[in-house]
């Protein structure tokens, strides 16, 4: 017996390891969130970094389903928003209570309520949805996101109609002496609950729970004759995705002190689809980078040009066809080529990649402002540099075409000879 | 008496028209080592689906220790003590053979889906694993994902998980085949040796390896069993040397050689 626990004991990682992989992480983390506010972020930076943190709760939590679960879903910001709604009634209830439970209920903790409603409505949608995996699966999530944004419209008592439900974070007890009035104590209240949620979602990932999810979203046959029931595998696990897309709705009804039924709509949930896919979803921090970046694009790109959503396309259709693993996936790869010191191979190719990429999105980004500066402005055109780019400027067409042509043949000779060397 | 493991009663099996079991009855006592041979297409591998609750019967009944279990979920009757492997491996390709084999164990060990638990501290889920991965001769191997593992190693993996979660009746669907000689020489040995003091149901096709570990054996074609009862007596069954032509007959005969 202790000859076979001498080896277990080899067979785990060491405690080195684990600090390395699970405990390292985590303190960098609490580190960034804690050193932010010194570098003196301004008002808009803050606005910013509060966004941020919901949408990596929220990500995280679609990729519960999407990536360790294997369940596509059209309508993840059901959660959100019903969690969302939950804690701005809360919110509310702590305004107007004179005694009692409400009166008594901080607003810091709002996400708590966010989750147990994001929970509440995964255990009740998640019922009939969980019946099946795959496209049923996806076209029932599709069915209920339209369902229930439909009912956000119609029942105006509890979803506040267009206008949607106000609420004041400025109200009951304070903790960690913070009023929430400003951005920047905003801020404070984010980073803790962003920690939370990422720290918790990683946890569930280390659960028997966590693990089968995984083992079902690869071989649900083979996960039924070892005793379980892949059915209430998937129900627990969207019950636990519900619950963290609900602690991000909490999160955000106090950041934004409104919630409108449009936060339950395909629209959210198409973009947490984007933020989890385009970061990676293969890996635990994959969707954190696309929450990231898409938020960044999302409030940075739509200042610069209208047409952000159509470069948000072209990059989910840029990753799903030459980086499937998403951000994520890049990156690890190029840690990984470091440490197996092949660095000096792998970045050939890239730097080609790299050229190629840029080339072609040059093309599309003069094609795209041509596009909608004459679509929006009855004839507008586009004039970066003093150039005059019209649609009948033989320069505008030379622009578009040449490197967009040049970029797709430096890819496509970069792809042949990388199938030439596995061949 | 002994108590039978297993009790199958007028069980039948229809795809549409294509009656595939055609009215089985066998009863495997609690302890024993069964083979059940036949010709491909026999029916063998649709009779495990029907024991281990892939399939439903179309008629009759399975019994296991003498509780009905015919048409139950698969991890119902996994969770009562039956468990099986697959003719073509069933593994969980992305996760390394230790996480393969913890997958197996785990329900066993009374975590079934729980998730306030650390997996890696549950020490006696650890230990069962190595223990596991010890026995079947991969501790080696537990860290490499199950996917980059030789063939003949992920027929060993699918037979680790199909015990590791200490079931009492074990069916193997041909645990042996497309490996060489000494690979089916190693596996046999440790399948004799996981499933001491177990009831074994083994669908196999080297007839060495049948006439050395079965107790009993019995014989399927188009779905019915014409033969069962230990090896000599089948060797000797002129309606089996019928239904074995040719080189399968020969290889009768090599089983009494060995
Ligand atoms: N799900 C199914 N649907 C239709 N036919 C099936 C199905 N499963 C098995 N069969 C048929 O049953 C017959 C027996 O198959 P099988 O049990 O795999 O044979 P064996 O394992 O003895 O080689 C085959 O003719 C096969 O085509
Ligand atoms: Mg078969």
């Amino acid at each position: 017996m202790t000859d076979i626990t001498q080896k277990y004991a080899n067979l785990a990682p060491t405690t080195a390891q684990k600090f390395r992989q699970r405990v390292l992480p985590f303190l960098a983390l609490a580190v960034v969130l804690a050193i932010i506010p010194m570098s003196g972020p301004s008002g808009t930076a803050y606005t910013l970094l509060n966004v941020m943190g919901i949408n990596i709760v929220f990500a995280l939590s679609y990729n519960m389903l999407l990536g360790r679960g294997g369940l596509l879903s059209f309508g993840h910001a059901v959660y959100f928003g019903l969690g969302g709604f939950a804690a701005v009634h809360a919110m509310d209830a702590i305004g107007s209570a004179e005694s009692g439970f409400w009166a008594n209920y901080p607003i810091f903790f709002l996400p708590v309520i966010g989750f147990a409603g994001g929970a509440l409505a995964g255990a009740v949608i998640g019922w009939p949805s969980c019946k099946r995996a795959g496209t049923p699966f996806a076209m029932i999530s599709l069915g209920i996101a339209e369902l229930i944004a439909a009912a956000g419209l119609m029942f105006g008592s509890i979803f506040g109609g267009e206008e949607g439900v106000t609420g004041d974070r400025m109200v009951g007890h304070e903790v960690f002496g913070l009023s929430l009035g400003p951005t920047s104590e905003v801020y404070w209240f984010i980073a803790f609950w962003t920690f939370v949620g990422v720290a918790g979602m990683f946890a569930f990932t280390r659960t028997p729970l966590g693990k089968l999810s995984e083992a079902t979203r690869d071989n649900p046959e083979r996960v039924e004759f070892i005793g379980y029931n892949p059915t209430r595998v998937r129900y627990l696990v969207f019950i636990f995705a519900g619950a963290f897309a609900g602690l991000s709705g909490g999160m955000a009804a106090v950041n934004y002190e409104i919630f409108t039924p449009e936060a339950l709509s395909l629209v959210p949930s198409g973009l947490v689809l984007l933020m989890a896919y385009i970061g990676g979803i293969r890996y635990f921090t994959g969707p954190i980078l696309g929450a990231i970046l898409l938020t960044y694009m999302q409030s940075m790109l739509s200042d610069f040009t209208e047409a952000w959503l159509l470069y948000l396309g072209l990059l989910f259709i840029c990753i799903v066809m030459f980086a499937p693993g998403g951000l994520a996936g890049v990156l690890y790869g190029f840690t990984d080529a470091l440490r197996a010191g092949k660095l000096g191979e792998v970045i050939g190719r890239w730097a080609g990649q790299a050229i190629g990429s840029a080339l072609a999105l040059f093309g599309m980004i003069i094609l795209v402002e041509v596009a909608v500066h004459w679509s929006n402005g009855f004839g507008e055109t586009f004039e970066p540099y003093g150039l005059h780019l019209t649609f009948g400027n033989p320069l505008t067409w030379v622009l578009i075409v040449v490197p967009v042509v040049a970029g797709i043949v430096i890819l496509r000779r970069l792809a042949n000879t990388e199938e030439g060397v596995i061949a | 008496m002994s108590e039978n493991a297993l009790s199958l009663k007028g069980l039948t099996k229809s795809f549409g028209p294509a009656k595939i079991i055609q009215g089985v009855d066998l009863d495997i006592k609690a302890g024993e080592r069964h083979a059940i041979i036949g010709p491909n297409g026999a029916g063998k591998s649709t009779l495990f689906n029907l024991i281990s609750g892939l399939y439903t019967p179309t008629s009759g009944s399975v019994k296991l220790r003498g509780e009905e279990i015919g048409g139950m979920a698969p991890f119902k009757i996994n969770r009562k003590g039956l468990s099986r492997s697959f003719q073509v491996s069933n593994i969980f390709a992305n996760m390394t053979v230790r996480e393969n084999v913890r997958c197996g164990v785990l329900y066993s060990m009374g975590y079934g889906y729980s998730f306030l638990r650390n997996i890696g501290n549950l020490k006696e889920v650890s230990e069962k694993t190595a223990e596991i991965l010890e026995s079947v001769d991969l501790i080696d191997k537990a860290n490499l994902p199950a996917v980059l593992l030789p063939y003949a190693d992920q027929r060993t993996l699918e037979i680790a998980i199909t015990i590791a979660g200490g079931a009492d009746v074990i069916l193997l669907d041909e645990p042996t085949a497309g490996m060489s000689h000494s690979e089916t020489d190693r596996a046999v040995d440790l399948i004799t040796k996981a499933t001491e003091g177990k009831t074994l149901v083994i669908v196999e096709h080297d007839m060495g390896v049948v006439f050395n570990l079965a107790d009993r054996i019995s014989v399927l074609v188009y779905g019915e069993i014409i033969a069962t009862g230990k090896p000599e007596e089948v060797r000797g069954d002129p309606k089996v040397r019928e239904a074995y032509l040719g080189d399968e007959a020969d290889g009768l005969d090599e089983g009494d050689a060995a």
